[in-house]
């Protein structure tokens, strides 16, 4: 055990090791851990956003169908209310229709009854004429007679 | 077990577990008729330390860069397949590591730096990795190097010497130690400026508002400093060394006990797994305690506005 050339020889070595390490091991080793560190770090970035995103999405998704819920409910509501209309609508058409037909056939009434009347009144005033005529058997002055009888039969 | 050939006495097995495989210039007259200095490799530990500084670790330094080789080639492998999608199997572990060591150096060095946490992974796998040879059996690479030392290379078997944990070595552990001094001069002056370092190591502790009495203070504040300053790769080369030399130093023991009498082996393998599983916190440990003062170390160099 003596101080020798291996002490030289160690040096050397040893330079000659740290320089193959430094150039050939550390930097590629590390610059790949460096890599790994950033990729995790932007896929959990990524992660991240995407929850976010996926949670705005879900937000907006039931906000929605609440939307569309509310939309079909007033749909719904103004068709029931626009049936209900139409139906007062009908009933209230049917009822006038049936009013007017009503009038109508009044009006038809009363003009026939009076058109009835007309004829009797006239039959009647020319029954009364001729019957008088043969009451009297004397010819009678037709047209003051006439006169007469138009007034009466007008009073009927 | 190291060499069946001589009557193996506790000292000379302790002995060739601690002497090295050693490749150096053997001076003239070492052994007996050789007349001029050859290179070789030594036979025993007293040509080992005739040898000097011109000498090399041969198991140290194969181990040592056995296993740079084994970390970078595995760490080579996740890097080049690195995938930024889901990783899976031994990139998990790596990354952990890298993680562990990323995380440690971004608390302790608030500068920027593209060596500094490299070199921090570097240490800590490199030096766990030597750390852990210390757990394989301490006869078993050696009993192997025996063998093919005596077949392959047609040496003696007991003059074959095989360490094998590369940190229970000094020149290692001292020679990583002092690359990390030379950064710290480096960074110093580079932050610093040269006159920024100097200062930094006389004006510091003692500093009084009188020029006179501040001069008078340069050289004890230099000695301090100084002193300071070389105890950092010092302290950081030989903690990882007395670590890991008195763990291997403790295998060592109480591997000698499986040679006295049954009894006493078994009490050994009781004991030899006790500290395995101690050890292997140690190891641990020290891999991270040299990470972490380098660190540290690299940091106080960055320091620019200091506050003592």
């Amino acid at each position: 055990m003596s101080f020798n050339l291996t002490f030289i020889g160690q040096m050397i070595a040893f330079a000659v090791f740290v320089w193959l390490t430094m150039r050939y091991v550390w930097t590629p080793i590390t610059k790949a851990m460096e890599d790994r560190q950033k990729k995790i770090a932007d896929g959990l970035s990524a992660a991240d956003r995407a929850n976010r995103d996926l949670e705005l999405a879900q937000e907006k998704a039931s906000q929605e169908l609440h939307e569309a819920k509310q939309k079909a409910a007033e749909i719904i509501e103004q068709a029931n209310k626009r049936s209900a209309r139409l139906i007062d609508e009908a009933k209230e058409n049917a009822r006038e229709e049936g009013e007017r037909i009503l009038v109508q056939a009044r009006g038809e009434i009363e003009r026939e009854q009076n058109r009835a009347k007309e004829a009797l009144r006239a039959e009647l005033a020319s029954l009364v004429v001729i019957g008088a005529e043969k009451i009297l058997e004397t010819s009678v002055d037709a047209k003051a007679h006439s006169e007469m009888l138009d007034k009466l039969s007008a009073q009927l | 077990m190291a060499g069946e050939s001589e009557t193996l006495t506790a000292g000379s097995y302790i002995d060739h577990h601690l002497t090295n495989l050693t490749f150096g210039q053997l001076p003239a007259g070492t052994r007996p008729g050789q007349d001029q200095a050859v290179w070789t490799l030594a036979q025993s530990g007293h040509e080992a330390s005739q040898m000097g500084f011109m000498a090399i670790h041969v198991d140290m330094m194969g181990w040592s860069l056995l296993l740079g080789l084994i970390f970078f080639v595995m760490f080579r492998k996740v890097a080049k397949n690195m995938t930024s999608d889901t990783p899976s199997g031994f990139q998990n572990f790596v990354e952990m590591v890298v993680d562990f060591v990323q995380d440690n150096v971004k608390g302790m060095f608030p500068y920027k730096n593209p060596l500094i946490a490299p070199m921090a992974l570097t240490i800590l796998v490199w030096v766990f990795l030597m750390n852990f040879m210390d757990l394989i059996a301490v006869d078993l690479l050696p009993a192997a190097a025996a063998v093919v030392g005596e077949h392959v290379f047609g040496m003696d078997p007991h003059h074959v010497y095989f360490k094998v944990v590369p940190s229970t070595d000094p020149n290692i552990t001292l020679g990583m130690a002092f690359d990390v001094f030379l950064l710290i001069l480096f960074f110093s002056v580079r932050e610093k400026g040269f006159g920024g370092f100097v200062g930094e190591l006389t004006k510091h502790p003692f500093s009084h508002k009188n020029p006179v009495v501040q001069t008078l203070f340069i050289p004890i504040n230099f000695v301090l400093e100084f002193v300071n300053l070389i105890a950092k790769p010092v302290s950081l080369g030989l903690r990882l060394f007395g670590n890991m030399y008195a763990g291997e130093m403790i295998f060592i023991l109480i591997a000698l006990m499986y040679s006295a009498g049954p009894a006493l082996g078994i009490f050994g393998g009781g004991l030899q797994i006790v500290w395995a599983l101690f050890h292997i916190l140690i190891i641990s440990l020290q891999a991270f305690i040299f990470m972490v003062l380098t660190i540290v170390y690299m940091a106080q160099s960055f320091e620019t506005d200091e506050s003592h």
